[in-house]
């Protein structure tokens, strides 16, 4: 990849099901090392959208390039160096977390798998829960072991879809740290779905904010703010919904 | 860190064997059914060669069993491993990660093998000793009507795969009961003659009658007629590959609807 390159350009991406537009025109460029936060409330199009960038959904027009590539003809080129975590996603319930991670490191060609385990244990603390099957855990050790697995093969570009839904404050922020300090060490690109405006406004060096299948306001946290003349992310959020809503 | 197909399809296996270690009664499982049914088959054969030997020479009805739950086995054991990852809510992750789905086609099957041999190799070494039948007195046309049943085993299970695909859990019964309706026509305990004359052009299309109807030239008359497995061979690579396309379009079905991330109970 070229450097100035971006990790990942969408263009005019529109997803349809039916009568319904669920993503409608979408155009951004995500530069390499920064964390993004893709902002919506429910049903904007956030999770379409991360899932046509993942390959899961088959985009009705427009164009994704990740690392350079045409991720809509050939995701496969370039697919070993994402990874993805998701609350609506599970890994296998009866498989234990070292299994699990065994497992996907494997698919992943990690090549000092035990090395690589060892370390994800020891940043997500799970060393005590290695041998646990999945389904005994709870839901903030489950996520703490999805991102383990998110970050397997130590993505360039890592997607999260809520990783913190229903996760208590602390867990949330413990999980926040977790995030910055992985992009610090390595300058991976991630993007964050998320409805939550304050840890979008902790987290993220910029932000898109989705309405009605529409990207309508682009910046960082600060930009958006002083634009909106507003406090906080959550009053930009609320601003310009209620300005969407008039029309 | 790229990876190759064999790493991917290695890494699958070792899921799948993760999770037969996670449960000795599902191992258990696997050769329990396939025993059960000899058992019963081998009584009632028994039963009804005091009556009429000739229905039950050489062992013919423990061997139909046993040939026959092979393919029924190898139906269950891949599309059961499939689901699986329906029922954790696993396939986004899968079909995110490098793994591409003629990837995940291999390894089903292959693990679909081993369960079957796991499964049917015990029954048919009990058979030995409890009833006197062994079915390894077939010899190597064994191995040409086994491989068959297996595969269309398998074609079965690439269609059904794509139907829980595409209309997810809610088509899960379909599992169990597609193989059933072969049976009737497949002739596994009777003759072709046995059948009424419309369902002779039904049965003439699938590939287990010509199995079933060489076992028992083989077993009763001592006639082994290759031209029989051979038509099976050429009706299974049709219907493999029509299960291939089943698949295929039902995943891009699924990728179109948005169906993938969704998948789960």
């Amino acid at each position: 990849m070229i450097a100035s390159e971006p990790v990942l350009q969408v263009v005019e991406l529109s997803k349809r099901f039916g009568s319904v537009v669920a993503v409608d025109g979408l155009t951004f460029s995500l530069k390499s090392g920064s964390i993004i936060g893709l902002l919506g409330g429910n049903g904007a199009g956030k999770t379409t959208t991360l899932s046509m960038i993942l390959g899961l959904l088959q985009p009705t027009s427009g164009a994704i390039r990740a690392f350079g590539h045409d991720f809509i003809k050939n995701r496969h080129s370039v697919l070993h160096r994402m990874n993805f975590c998701s609350p609506y996603v599970d890994l296998p319930q009866r498989l234990s977390v070292r299994e699990n991670l065994c497992v996907f490191a494997r698919l992943y060609g990690v090549l000092n798998i035990e090395r690589r385990i060892s370390e994800l244990a020891d940043s997500f603390r799970l060393q005590d829960l290695m041998e646990c099957p999945i389904r005994r855990l709870s839901s903030g050790q489950k996520t703490r072991v999805s991102l383990a697995k998110a970050l397997i093969n130590n993505p360039e570009f890592l997607l999260l879809d809520e990783p913190t839904a229903s996760l208590s404050p602390d867990v949330s922020q413990w999980i926040r740290q977790r995030l910055m300090e992985y992009r610090d060490r390595t300058g991976a690109t991630i993007l964050f779905a998320s409805h939550d405006m304050r840890e979008v406004e902790l987290l993220c060096d910029q932000v898109l904010l989705m309405s009605k299948g529409r990207l309508v306001e682009r910046g960082s946290p600060t930009e958006l703010k002083a634009r909106a003349g507003v406090e906080s992310l959550e009053e930009v959020f609320l601003a310009l919904n209620g300005e969407i809503s008039q029309r | 860190m790229k990876t190759s197909s064999l790493q991917r399809i290695s890494a699958m296996l070792l899921r799948y064997f993760f999770l037969l270690r996670s449960s000795w009664p599902r191992v258990l499982e696997i050769a329990y059914w396939p025993t059960v049914q000899m058992i019963i088959w081998g009584f009632t054969s028994i039963h009804f060669s005091s009556a009429s030997p000739g229905l039950t020479a050489g062992g013919i009805l423990i061997s139909a069993v046993l040939i026959w739950d092979s393919l029924f086995r190898s139906h269950i054991s891949y599309t059961l491993s499939f689901l699986e990852e329906m029922w954790s809510r696993n396939l986004a992750n899968l079909f995110v990660s490098p793994l591409r789905p003629w990837e995940l086609i291999l390894s089903l099957a292959i693990i679909s093998m081993i369960r079957t041999l796991i499964g049917m190799l015990p029954a048919a070494l009990l058979a030995i000793p409890f009833f006197g039948v062994s079915v390894f007195e077939v010899g190597l046309p064994l191995l040409g009507f086994f491989l068959n049943l297996v595969f269309t085993g398998w074609a079965i299970s690439q269609a059904v795969t794509g139907i829980l695909l595409r209309y997810g859990l809610g088509a899960e019964s379909l599992t169990w009961m597609l193989p059933f309706l072969l049976a009737p026509f497949s002739c596994i305990y009777y003759p072709l003659a046995t059948l009424p004359e419309w369902m002779h052009s039904i049965a003439g299309f699938l590939s287990t009658t010509y199995v079933f109807e060489g076992m028992r030239s083989l077993i009763l008359e001592g006639k082994w007629l290759p031209e029989l497995l051979w038509k099976a061979c050429f009706l299974n690579t049709i219907y493999f590959l029509c299960g291939l396309v089943v698949f295929y379009v039902a995943l891009r079905a699924a990728r179109n609807r948005g169906l993938l991330m969704q998948s789960g109970e």
